[in-house]
């Protein structure tokens, strides 16, 4: 335990070093930066989470620092690996607020992980701006921590606006009422699956396939066999990064003939069009962003320039949103002090690179994208609940 | 007739696994908890090439099984090497090697994050489908079957049928003795542990032909290289693949006839039946 934390602190400093940059004798702002560089959460958070940081403070310290009442303030990105375990994220925010004294600290990558860590940013009075959380529970856990704030959205839209655009092809003859239903048995597959099964019902769709697989799953194929067996209109998994490249995989090899084709997390990945090309086209996901806005497009290619990688099309952006949101608020709020800041966010809006973003009663972004596809290069919004740039769904033609 | 051939491609692909390790515990008598991360890197290796240079995975194979030779044989005699002159019992070794190995996964984990970065490697080769017998089947995951029958009768062969291979044998049995008849022990059990990780390395090219991979994904295919290994017999190549071989049809026929989320308690019923009754695996020996 303490060998490790001292192997943490030396990749740490030697990172934090490397991204600081030239701080001489400047005033500098300590921000504290926990997720998974290890373990199953780690490639996702590889493309959401740290390449957004270091595109953020980059930017950040080359034009100056942050505006803090008239002086400009450099940050210092102290990072921590939490191995993707919820216990580590818990010791590394205690860490980071009563250790390194960080002035902020962003918030965690993941569901699971925002809300292992919530108690500790609120204890020590740390705004807890998360992108990267979805659950139901937003009402309640503000009520409970009431410095937790929620841009991602809540399950049971991205559920619901799923159905909803099945239905639409439904009610114009495209598709039939056929859904093959799969999920991936894990919290967050599990918890989508039970919120969309009597959604489904309830539009008047049948499931004729509906099961779950473990994380991990080696071979996909007789899950696709068995869903292409039962003659879907429509294929709907809530899966996970692996499986959603294993299930696409395994349908493109299956052909399997449906009009709609929805995998979950990771659809939005750039990797996901790297690796299927033009199959991908009409593939239906999480996420979408309003890709013909000039601040997402101008974002994208800082992004590219920076990290060299492109951001994909769901989280991203919102993650360099909460970010922008985190910075716009401590020059706003014209202080460093944590409760003010808090404060500021709750009371104003911002502008960034997902649109204009303003908190509702709850702490929750209520303006988010739910559903995407991939249309020509892009993944695109085509449902949100009051984003701007929605473009019409297309059907799925086939996999060449 | 579907089922069992899904699940003997699948079988094909877990004797890839764990086919080195097999080599590295039942004969070099090192348990190598950083089998998974030599997956991993081969995985990568056929990833880079093909993604920078369209390098065919097949081809990859012939760079990267000498390349891993070398890098595992290094890695036996640096690090290695050193706690089996000091172990006094086979036990501690296994302690040993196990503790020793267990951090060099953790450090190749942070060399892989550093030098690939962390994010997912996928990319897409021969993703067609190929008509067997009637039914469709995936043409990448029949060619590392292919592959897998090939590696597995070729170190068969070599074991049983060349001179080397005699002596690695004898070696398994028991390197006291084999001492004794002129055996170089530890020349041998270096070269064993190095040809263990160009088959994992090898393998973990083939499979990343369908397999998203990323820098931590290793530990995944070192417990089920572990699970298949003990099954089979430790030391036993035939073991190995038969155990392998049982687990993939087993899986695909639970996943295709009962449910998909029940693969995991079958096969790990499957092992707990096993071990109870032949604790020594199906084809190992009593009292090794």
């Amino acid at each position: 335990m303490k060998r490790r934390t001292l192997l943490n602190t030396t990749v740490a400093l030697t990172l934090s070093a490397a991204l600081a940059g030239p701080a001489l004798a400047q005033e500098t702002l300590k921000i504290g930066a926990v997720g998974p560089k290890t373990g199953p959460l780690a490639g996702g958070a590889a493309v959401t989470h740290w390449p957004n940081i270091e595109l953020w403070s980059t930017e950040v310290n080359e034009r100056g620092g942050i505006d803090v009442d008239g002086t400009k303030y450099m940050v210092e990105i102290i990072e921590y690996d939490d191995q993707t375990n919820p216990s580590e994220t818990i010791s590394a925010v205690t860490r980071l607020a009563t250790q390194d004294e960080a002035d902020f600290i962003l918030a965690p990558y993941s569901t699971g992980l925002n809300l292992a860590a919530a108690p500790i940013f609120d204890r020590f009075g740390y705004p807890q701006v998360t992108s990267t959380a979805s659950t139901d529970r937003v009402g309640e856990l503000s009520d409970q921590f009431p410095n937790l704030f929620f841009l991602l959205g809540q399950n049971s839209e991205i559920v619901g606006d799923a159905v909803e655009i099945l239905t639409e092809l439904r009610e114009a003859g495209d598709i039939g009422n056929r859904v093959a239903m799969v999920n991936v048995a894990d919290a967050f597959g599990i918890e989508l699956a039970a919120s969309a099964k009597p959604i489904f019902e309830e539009a008047g769709f049948e499931l004729v396939y509906e099961t779950s697989y473990p994380l991990g799953t080696p071979d996909l194929s007789p899950v696709m066999k068995s869903a292409k067996d039962s003659e879907p209109d429509a294929f709907v998994a809530w899966s996970y990064p692996p499986d959603t490249f294993g299930l696409t995989e395994q349908a493109v090899i299956e052909e399997l003939d449906v009009g709609v084709f929805y995998t979950a997390v990771a659809t939005a990945f750039p990797a996901y069009k790297q690796r299927f090309g033009a199959a991908a086209e009409g593939v239906m996901g999480i996420g979408g962003v309003n890709a013909e806005s000039e601040s997402f497009q101008d974002y994208a290619a800082r992004h590219m320039e920076v990290t060299g990688q492109a951001p994909d099309y769901w989280a991203s952006g919102m993650m360099y949103a909460s970010l922008q949101i985190l910075e716009q608020a401590i020059t706003g709020a014209g202080t460093i002090d944590r409760d003010t800041v808090t404060q500021y966010i709750k009371d104003n809006s911002f502008d960034t690179v997902m649109g204009t973003i303003e908190f509702d009663e709850n702490n929750n972004n209520p303006a988010y994208w739910t559903v995407g596809q991939w249309q020509g290069d892009a993944f695109r919004g085509v449902a949100s609940t009051g984003r701007e740039g929605a473009v019409d769904p297309i059907l799925k033609d086939g996999w060449e | 007739m579907d089922i069992l051939i899904t699940g003997l491609f699948l079988g094909g692909t877990y004797a890839l696994i764990a086919m080195g390790l097999n080599l590295q515990y039942g004969i070099a008598r090192i348990m190598n908890l950083a089998n998974g991360e030599m997956i991993v890197v081969g995985g990568f290796s056929a990833f880079w090439l093909y993604s920078s240079a369209q390098v065919s995975p097949l081809l990859t194979v012939f760079l990267v099984a000498p390349v891993a030779f070398l890098l595992n044989w290094l890695i036996y005699w640096i690090m290695l090497r050193p706690l089996v002159k000091r172990a006094k019992s086979r036990g501690q070794l296994e302690v040993d090697a196990i503790l020793a190995t267990f951090g060099l996964a953790f450090v190749s984990v942070g060399i892989m994050l550093a030098v690939f970065g962390g994010d997912y490697f996928s990319y897409s080769y021969l993703a067609r489908p190929i008509r067997l017998l009637g039914d469709t089947y995936a043409l990448n995951r029949a060619t590392a079957f292919l592959a897998a029958v090939l590696i597995c009768a070729a170190i068969y062969l070599w074991l049983n049928y060349s001179r080397p291979g005699m002596s690695i044998r004898a070696i398994a049995v028991s390197p006291e003795s084999a001492r004794l008849v002129g055996i170089d022990v530890p020349k041998l059990a270096a070269l064993t542990f190095a040809l263990g990780g160009a088959v994992t390395a090898t393998g973990g090219a083939l499979i990343s032909m369908f397999f998203t991979l990323d820098a931590s994904t290793g530990v995944i295919f070192t417990l089920k290289a572990l699970v298949i290994v003990i099954m089979g017999g430790v030391g036993d190549v035939r073991g190995t693949i038969v155990a392998a071989l049982l687990l993939g049809v087993l899986e695909t026929f639970v996943a295709a006839v009962i449910d998909p989320g029940l693969t995991l308690a079958a096969a790990y019923l499957l092992f707990i039946v096993i071990l109870l009754f032949r604790p020594q695996g199906l084809f190992g020996r009593r009292g090794t």
